[in-house]
């Protein structure tokens, strides 16, 4: 760590995990209830389940994502923080709001979390994913200017580095495109079509430039490649993102009432979206194989690695898979769906944070990199996960796919419930797949508390040279 | 922490013009339009007649012309590269500057077809063929504008004298992105304005 304000991450990644972990608790709940339909009925339904799980996923790397521009952002701009105490109260009142909304969901019926939170006031309430309440919402803005505010005043008074712009235009971004959220037309076709303003231009437009960011930074760091070549490659990935991701958010567009044509745009540029994604792979395995030191944490460089991997097969090829319009005409809102979200949300954002927590929580703690035993059961927790993580893709892939051929690509289409029922056995194996992923983050969390020898090397400012 | 340099800086090499990183963007953004002249043939397989009479309510002389324009536009990105080579670094710039007017009498053309277009109402939604139409030469467009950034650039470094006989990848990469516009232009015109 090189300036002490950087330290204000740790809490973020703290929080981050732990959230993680009752992320997955509420997956792991759901993916029984598909089986086991009155599992914890009624105490937690599975719509209050499904939105536990999902919104749990979005404030999780919301802490990452602030965390690590913490820990990068004073690095890479050369000085400390504007301002660490923003930081950290930021910190508490975003934990707090986002507590409270979580048991909020879980303690009080939804209508009455909506008469509660004055939601008629401001009707933001309902939408898939922007469930929060409005309050939360409006908690989430101005934990968002403040952030912005620091790390801006930060970044404009440092060094400019790629790196800090392309990562200050992502997270401005995402803060702009989240005020849509506050947006609900009541013609449907319009609230479904700026919903995508958020839901997509985030994880499809800015989020991928936080991404290219985080990845760039962690390969200089571990790789000691110059900074030049790196940023040359990130320039190129984020404007294929951009170009590809923007327009691509036609494909959501086919079957909500929008005009025909986004059928032809939403498909041929969507069709593009793998291609920064597997520019993404090249760009890292080069980068590696080019590196110029021996970074001791090997686990950072596995991370690194394995999101640029599982980036380019969870959102590129899953999300390719059926992206097509006249494909989509059938997968639309199917398990197929599911398999894509699954893998593309772990492969590309899950991982990422987690590279930049394995990279930098043992600088925060005062290392160098973690001692070689907590790196081994890390690793260990890395391939639990993502080997489980694609198991659960195949399975549900699987699923989507039986769910396509009995229910719609036929001429004697199936009930829904008739369907589910046939395809069980995959939901009960992606269940045994989603135990092994909660073992490998058991394992993950574990490997924090793992000691051993001191690694003899470590002082900051000796350098590992290959 | 900070990785120290042991080995000399690594370059980027290629036998390609300019700088490597320019032809992966130019690869795929001729992925792209492939894909979406791949779309407007087979698409138009199937709705020939439709194709055909629309075809003829577009104005092929302005799109001529342009083709005309974009040609002679790269021929004079073609002498800048020249010049910079001979180190004629002002006369590198204004080669460039003649390109870029090209690219700009090219964005009024263009401009003049789309409000006559739309002065007759035709919009995306229109039919199939004025949504190639109108799609193809737009996302064209915004190249066009796209490269006249790129080549403004290079001329106001090639005037403050930034490129030299034995330097000048800027030039040659700003070069290569404009022959690409143009390529990808001479391959649009016969296929949408022409061929039926």
């Amino acid at each position: 760590m090189k300036y002490s304000s950087q330290a204000v991450a740790k809490p973020y990644f703290i929080a981050a995990i732990g959230l993680f972990v009752g992320q997955i608790v509420f997956g792991l709940v759901m993916g029984l209830q598909y089986v086991w339909g009155d599992f914890l009925f009624p105490e937690i339904p599975f719509n209050v389940a499904r939105m536990v799980h999902t919104n749990l996923l979005i404030v999780w790397l919301l802490f990452g994502f602030m965390g690590a521009a913490y820990y990068l952002v004073p690095e890479e701009a050369e000085r400390e923080l504007h301002s660490p105490l923003l930081a950290k109260v930021l910190f508490w009142i975003f934990l707090v709001a986002g507590a409270l909304t979580i048991l909020g969901y879980l303690l009080v019926p939804y209508a009455r979390l909506a008469e509660l939170t004055m939601n008629d006031l401001l009707p933001t309430m309902g939408r898939e994913f922007l469930e929060q309440p409005t309050i939360t919402k409006i908690g989430i803005v101005i934990v968002a200017l403040g952030f912005l505010y620091n790390i801006g005043m930060t970044i404009l008074a440092g060094r400019k580095t790629v790196v800090n712009l392309v990562l200050l235009t992502g997270l401005l971004g995402l803060a702009v495109f989240f005020l849509f959220s506050f947006y609900v037309p009541d013609n449907l076709v319009l609230d479904k079509y700026f919903w995508w303003w958020v839901v997509h231009l985030w994880v499809e437009g800015v989020w991928e430039l936080i991404l290219g960011a985080l990845l760039a930074f962690v390969l200089i760091k571990i790789t000691g490649v110059d900074r030049e070549v790196i940023e040359k490659w990130l320039y190129i990935i984020i404007a294929m993102s951009l170009i590809t991701g923007l327009i691509g958010t036609g494909h959501h567009f086919y079957w909500i009432g929008t005009p025909g044509y986004w059928q032809w745009w939403g498909s041929i540029f969507s069709a593009m979206e793998p291609i920064p994604f597997f520019m993404m792979t090249v760009f890292a395995f080069n980068m590696v194989n080019r590196r110029r030191r021996e970074h001791p944490n090997k686990a950072a460089m596995l991370w690194a690695l394995g999101t640029a991997v599982m980036s380019f097969l969870g959102a590129g090829v899953w999300g390719f898979l059926h992206t097509l319009a006249p494909v989509n005409y059938y997968t639309h809102g199917t398990q197929i769906t599911a398999a894509h979200g699954h893998m593309a949300f772990y492969g590309a954002y899950v991982m990422i944070v987690l590279t930049v927590i394995s990279y930098a929580m043992p600088k925060l703690r005062g290392e160098e990199a973690a001692n070689p035993r907590a790196q081994v059961v890390e690793m260990w927790s890395f391939w639990l996960m993502t080997v489980s993580m694609v198991f659960i893709t195949l399975f549900l892939t699987g699923a989507g796919v039986l769910q396509v051929w009995m229910q719609r690509y036929t001429d004697v289409p199936q009930a829904f419930m008739v369907v589910q029922d046939k395809i069980a056995i995959f939901y009960w194996l992606r269940e045994a797949a989603g135990a092994v992923f909660m073992t490998g983050l058991i394992l993950y969390v574990i490997s924090f508390f793992v000691t051993g020898e001191k690694r003899e090397s470590v002082s900051a400012g000796v350098p590992d040279t290959a | 922490m900070e990785a120290v340099a042991t080995h000399p800086a690594v370059q980027e090499k290629s036998g390609l013009p300019g700088d490597f990183a320019i032809w992966i963007f130019i690869y795929a953004e001729l992925l792209v339009f492939g894909v979406f002249f791949l779309a407007y043939a087979f698409t138009r397989a199937r709705h020939v007649e439709l194709f055909n009479t629309f075809q003829q309510t577009l104005n092929r002389e302005s799109g001529a012309i342009n083709t005309l324009v974009l040609i002679t536009s790269s021929y004079f990105v073609v002498m800048a590269v020249n010049a910079i080579r001979r180190n004629a670094a002002k006369r590198c710039s204004q080669w460039l500057v003649l390109a870029i007017l090209g690219g700009g009498v090219f964005v009024v053309i263009k401009l003049a077809e789309f409000s006559a277009k739309h002065a007759e109402g035709v919009t995306l939604s229109t039919n199939t063929f004025y949504m190639f139409y109108l799609s193809l030469t737009f996302f064209h467009f915004m190249h066009v504008l796209m490269g006249m950034v790129i080549l403004s650039v290079v001329a106001v470094k090639a005037h403050r004298g930034d490129y030299s006989a034995e330097e000048h990848t800027g030039v040659e990469t700003g070069a290569s992105y404009w022959h690409m516009v143009d390529l990808v232009w001479i391959v649009l015109f016969p296929l949408v304005y022409v061929l039926h």
